[in-house]
C-alpha cells in the first residue's frame, strides 16, 4: 500500500493503494467516480477508456503507480463546461441504447477527433475497434463523430 | 424532462382498489393520481397486494409524473411509455418525470408498448377525462363544450381556459371515468405519437451520470467476488481460505450454498468479501480452489453436436400438421433436404451481472439491475425468511437485458452473502463469471425436407427441431408456446406440412436471449425457402412472392397443435416489394458480390429484409443492409428505428461471430478474445423503411433480428453458389 497523488480531470486526489492496482478500480471504488465503467478487466472491450495526457487508454490495463503525476481525464471531466462536442453530437444523433458503454466510446472519439480534425470512416474503424458495444449503435456512433468533427471545425 | 432514480422506500402500502383510490390517495402530495396495470411479459402482477403497478401523478404545481413498472435496458421504455401517455392525457411530454416504481417486474419479450399500448392510452384518457369534466364544473357548462390540449382545458365556445395544475384540487374529488369505456382520441389526431422524439435518458448516459447497477454506492458497503464451480453439475474439493485472506483488503472468505435453482444446486460456493471489487479478485485469484467434475463431466460440443444430429431420427416429441400422409413420401417433381446447425450463444451484456444488497432492521433493500424486480423481490423474502414486503428492490439502469437479468443465480449468492457479513454488499461478476456462467440460448439443429411440383409450388414441407430446449424437456406445450415461433407459423403454403420437435439434454443451463427461438427458426426456414427458389429455378424474392400469392389466394390449411395467427400474406409481400424496391433488386452488383432476401412475421410486426455481401478470399463482408418494417403503428420514430439498427447488427453478430463451445463439461470462453462480438469495422450501411400499417404497435426489439442471418447466408449464396448452413458462418466450413 503507498499513497500517490494523481491529477484527475485537472484536480489533484491523493489515494491509498497497491500500486498495482487499476486505475478502473481506484476511480470506481475508492473515489467514487462511476462513469468508467468494467467490461472485461483485460483491455478488450473499451468500457473503461479514459484519457491519459490525452490518449485513450484502458484504465483497467493501467497500474495506478504507472499514472501517478499524468494528466487522467474520464468522461465526469471530459467537457470543461456543459458538454463536450463529443457528448453534443452523441445526443444530436441519438446514440445510447443501454448506455453502458458509452462513456468509453465517447472517450475513444474524444481523442480520435483530438488527432485528427477530420476522420475517414477507415480513420474510424480503427479508432474505435477496440470499444464494444452490445446494443450494436455502430451506425450512429460512426455519424456522430462525423457530424462531432464538422461542428468542432466549422 | 428528465428521469430519477427510484424513490426511498414505503414502510408499507395501504391495500387499494380502483373504487377506493381516489380517497386514500391524499398522501400523494394533493396530486391526482391515477392507477393502471401494465403486464409482465413473463411475471404476472400480485393483484392481492395492489391492483395497479404503474402510476400518474398530476401536482397541483404542474409537476407530472409517471410511476414505470417497466425497467430500462436500452429499449427506450422511459420514453415510448410516457409519450402515449401524453399523447393521450393532452400533457405537455416536456413536463413529464418518468420515476423507476420499485420491484418493477416482467420486461422482455418485446411486450412493452405492444402490451402497454391501449392500458397506457386508457390511463391517459382517464386523466383528460377527469381534468375535462372538473373544468366543465368550475365553468358550469357541458363537458363536450371543453377540450384538453397542452396541460390545459378550454371552453370551445368562450374560448376560456384552464391549466390542469389549477384543475388537480376539484379533479381529486371526482370519480374516475371507467377505463373500459373512457373514449380514446382517434389515431389520426396524434401529435406526438409516431414523431422522433429524444430519449429521456440520454444526457444522463453520454455525461457518465446515469447509473447502472454497478455504480450503486451505498454508505459503509464493501464488494464480493464468489468462485463457482466451472463444471457442469460438479462439486467444491477444497480451497485456502487463508491465502486469499493475506491479499490486502480482502475482509471475508467463506463457503455458500448454490442456488437451488441452478444445475449446480447440490455444491457449494466460496465468497470473497473485500473493501474494492479488485481486492476481491485478487483474493479469488489466491484460493487455490480445486473442483471435481459432475456428471456431465464428458459433455462437449462435439459430444453435442452427435446428441442434435441423433435427435434428428429420434421419436418425435411433439408435432403439427396439416396432412394425414407422410409428406416426404407424397410425389413431388423434386425434392431436397438441408440441415442447419447453431450454437449455444452467450448474452454477454456490457455490464456483467451484479446485485447490491443491505439487511438493516429486518428489512431487506436490494439495488439491482434487472428485468424481473418482482421476482427478485419474492425470492429474497423467501430466502430471507421475511415478509415481501419489507423487501424493497430498486430497480436501476441495466447495461444491457437480452432476457439473461431475471436473477438466478446471482440473487440467491449475494443474499447467502449479506446474511453472512452484515454490512451492505455488492456482489460482482466478472466477465469470466458471465461468459462461464450464462444461460446460453439453446445449441440446436434443424432439418428441413421439401418437395416441389413443375411449376413450383410447395407440395411438402417437414421441419425436425433438435433442440437443447429452455423449458421444453416436461412439457410439449411449453416447447410450443416458447421455442416453436418463426418455424411452427412459418407463412408459405404446402400441401403436406410437418413440423416435429425433439428436446435434447445438455449440462449446460439455458435460457431467454434477444429473439431467442425465432432466430434460429427464422434463419432455418428462410434459408431453406431460398434452396427451394434455386431448385425451381426462380428468383428468391419472385418465388416468395408467389407462394404468398398463393397463400392470399387460398387460405392455408391449419396446422394441428397450432391456434396461433399466421401472417397476412398481403402485407408481407408488401415489405417484401418494399425492401427490393429500395435496396435495387436484380441490378448487376459485380463481382464476389450477392444480395441476399428474407421476410419475417413477429408480434404483429412485418419485416422484410435485403442484405448485400462481398465474399473474397474466403471473407465475408457485409455491404448494406435495408430493412422494410410494418410495426403497427409508430410510437417513437427515433426509438424503433435504433432498436431495429441495434436488432440487425446484434443478428449479424450472431451469424458472423458467435459462438459458446463446451470441453470436458466446461464452458471454455472465458473473455471477449475467445467469445467475439460484432465491432465498427464489421458494421455494415443500414437502411431502414417504416410503414404504419394501421394496426396497434406491434413487438420489435426482437423481431428484426432474426433476418439478418438468412439475408446474409442467401447473399452469400448469391455471391459464390455456396450454402453455408451453420451458425457462425465459416467459410472452410461451405458446402455447395
Amino acid at each position: 500500500m503507498v499513497r500517490l497523488a494523481l491529477e484527475i480531470n485537472g484536480s489533484k486526489q491523493t489515494v491509498d493503494a497497491d500500486p498495482a492496482m487499476p486505475l478502473l478500480w481506484v476511480l470506481r471504488d475508492l473515489l467514487n467516480m462511476t462513469g468508467t465503467k468494467y467490461g472485461c478487466g483485460v483491455g478488450l472491450c473499451g468500457a473503461c477508456t479514459v484519457h491519459i495526457d490525452g490518449a485513450a487508454t484502458r484504465s483497467c490495463q493501467t497500474p495506478i503507480a504507472t499514472a501517478a503525476g499524468k494528466r487522467i481525464v474520464t468522461i465526469e471531466g471530459l467537457a470543461q463546461h456543459g458538454l463536450h462536442p463529443v457528448q453534443e453530437a452523441w445526443i444530436a444523433e441519438q446514440v445510447p441504447q443501454c448506455g453502458y458503454c458509452q462513456p468509453g466510446q465517447i472517450m475513444s472519439a474524444a481523442a480520435l477527433l483530438a488527432q485528427k480534425a477530420h476522420p475517414t470512416d477507415a480513420d474510424i474503424d480503427e479508432a474505435m475497434a477496440g470499444n464494444l458495444c452490445r446494443c450494436a449503435t455502430y451506425f450512429r456512433i460512426r455519424n456522430a463523430i462525423h457530424r462531432a468533427a464538422e461542428e468542432m471545425h466549422s | 424532462m428528465s428521469t430519477k432514480p427510484s424513490p426511498p422506500p414505503v414502510k408499507s402500502r395501504p391495500t387499494l382498489s380502483r373504487r377506493t383510490f381516489l380517497a386514500t390517495s391524499a398522501a400523494a402530495g394533493g396530486a391526482l393520481v391515477v392507477g393502471l396495470t401494465l403486464r409482465g411479459r413473463l411475471h404476472q402482477p400480485d393483484a392481492s397486494l395492489d391492483p395497479f403497478n404503474a402510476w400518474i401523478r398530476i401536482y397541483p404545481d404542474g409537476q407530472i409524473q409517471l410511476v414505470l413498472n417497466k425497467s430500462e435496458m436500452g429499449q427506450g421504455v422511459f420514453t415510448a411509455l410516457p409519450a402515449i401517455l401524453a399523447e393521450e392525457a393532452e400533457i405537455d411530454f416536456s413536463r413529464i418525470t418518468v420515476i423507476q416504481a420499485d420491484n418493477a417486474d416482467g420486461t422482455g419479450g418485446s411486450g412493452s408498448v405492444w402490451e402497454g399500448y391501449k392500458p397506457l392510452r386508457q390511463a391517459g384518457a382517464q386523466v383528460r377525462e377527469t381534468l375535462i369534466a372538473a373544468a366543465a364544473h368550475r365553468w358550469n357548462v357541458t363537458p363536450a363544450e371543453c377540450r384538453a390540449r397542452n396541460s390545459q382545458v378550454m371552453h370551445t365556445p368562450s374560448g376560456r381556459v384552464l391549466a390542469y395544475a389549477d384543475l388537480v384540487k376539484d379533479a381529486r374529488r371526482l370519480p374516475l371515468p371507467d377505463p373500459n369505456t373512457v373514449p380514446l382520441k382517434d389515431p389520426k389526431d396524434f401529435t406526438l405519437l409516431g414523431r422522433s422524439i429524444r430519449h429521456l435518458d440520454i444526457p444522463d448516459k453520454v455525461k457518465g451520470v446515469a447509473r447502472f447497477g454497478l455504480d450503486v454506492r451505498v454508505p459503509g458497503m464493501v464488494y464480493a467476488v464468489v468462485a463457482q464451480c466451472p463444471y457442469f453439475r460438479g462439486d467444491l474439493l477444497r480451497f485456502d481460505a487463508n491465502r486469499a485472506k493475506a491479499i490486502p483488503g480482502v475482509l471475508e472468505v467463506f463457503d455458500i450454498p448454490t442456488d437451488p435453482n441452478t444445475a449446480n444446486k447440490n455444491t457449494r460456493e466460496v465468497a470473497v468479501v473485500a473493501t474494492n471489487t479488485w481486492a476481491a479478485i485478487q483474493g479469488r485469484n489466491a484460493l487455490g480452489i480445486e473442483w471435481k467434475p459432475g456428471q456431465y463431466h464428458d459433455e462437449s460440443t462435439e459430444s453435442l453436436t452427435s446428441q442434435l444430429r441423433a435427435g434428428l431420427d429420434a421419436q418425435e416429441f411433439w408435432n403439427s400438421t396439416n396432412t394425414t400422409l407422410n409428406p416426404d413420401t407424397v410425389p413431388a417433381a423434386r425434392r431436397i433436404e438441408s440441415v442447419y446447425e447453431f450454437p449455444f450463444l452467450a448474452h454477454a451484456t456490457m455490464e456483467p451481472m451484479n446485485i447490491t444488497v443491505r439487511l438493516e432492521d429486518g428489512r431487506c433493500e436490494i439495488w439491482s439491475p434487472t428485468q424481473a424486480g418482482g421476482g427478485t423481490q419474492e425470492s429474497a423474502a423467501k430466502i430471507l425468511g421475511i415478509d415481501k414486503r419489507d423487501v424493497t428492490v430498486h430497480v436501476t439502469f441495466m447495461g444491457g437485458g437480452l432476457g439473461r437479468r431475471f436473477g438466478v443465480p446471482f440473487d440467491h449468492q449475494a443474499l447467502q452473502i449479506a446474511r453472512r457479513i452484515r454490512r451492505p454488499v455488492q456482489l460482482v461478476w466478472t466477465r469470466e463469471d458471465d461468459f462461464t456462467h450464462d444461460r446460453y440460448r439453446p445449441a440446436c439443429m434443424h432439418r428441413l425436407r421439401g418437395g416441389i411440383d413443375g411449376e413450383g409450388n410447395l407440395v411438402s414441407w417437414t421441419d425436425r427441431l433438435a433442440d437443447t430446449t429452455i423449458i421444453g424437456q416436461h412439457d410439449p406445450k411449453q416447447a410450443q408456446a416458447y421455442e416453436l415461433g418463426g418455424a411452427l407459423d412459418q407463412p408459405y403454403p404446402a400441401q403436406h406440412f410437418r413440423m416435429s420437435y425433439v428436446p435434447v439434454e445438455s449440462g449446460a443451463t439455458r435460457g431467454a436471449w434477444r429473439g431467442v427461438e425465432v432466430a434460429f427458426n427464422v434463419f432455418s426456414v428462410e434459408c431453406f425457402i431460398d434452396e427451394l427458389a434455386h431448385l425451381a429455378g426462380q428468383d428468391p424474392y419472385l418465388f416468395r412472392r408467389r407462394l404468398l400469392q398463393n397463400a392470399a389466394a387460398h387460405p392455408i390449411a391449419p396446422r394441428s397443435n397450432y391456434d396461433g395467427k399466421l401472417a397476412d400474406p398481403l402485407r408481407m409481400i408488401h415489405m417484401l416489394d418494399l425492401a427490393t424496391e429500395k435496396a435495387g433488386w436484380g441490378k448487376p452488383l459485380g463481382p464476389h458480390r450477392g444480395r441476399g432476401i428474407s421476410c419475417f412475421f413477429s408480434k404483429t410486426t412485418y419485416l422484410a429484409q435485403v442484405a448485400e455481401v462481398t465474399v473474397k478470399d474466403g471473407n465475408i463482408r457485409v455491404d448494406r443492409v435495408v430493412t422494410a418494417v410494418d410495426p403497427g403503428r409508430v410510437i417513437n420514430m427515433n426509438g424503433i428505428r435504433a432498436q431495429i439498427e441495434g436488432a440487425v447488427l446484434m443478428g449479424l453478430s450472431a451469424t458472423l461471430k458467435e459462438r459458446i463451445t463446451v470441453k470436458d463439461g466446461m464452458i471454455q470462453q472465458q473473455n471477449f478474445n475467445s467469445y467475439e462480438l460484432l465491432r465498427m469495422p464489421d458494421a455494415p450501411q443500414l437502411e431502414t423503411y417504416l410503414v404504419e400499417g394501421g394496426r396497434p404497435p406491434g413487438g420489435i426489439g426482437e423481431p428484426p433480428l432474426a433476418l439478418i442471418g438468412p439475408s446474409v447466408g442467401n447473399a452469400i449464396f448469391a455471391a459464390t453458389r455456396k450454402r453455408l448452413r451453420k451458425l457462425p458462418f465459416r467459410f472452410d466450413e461451405a458446402s455447395s
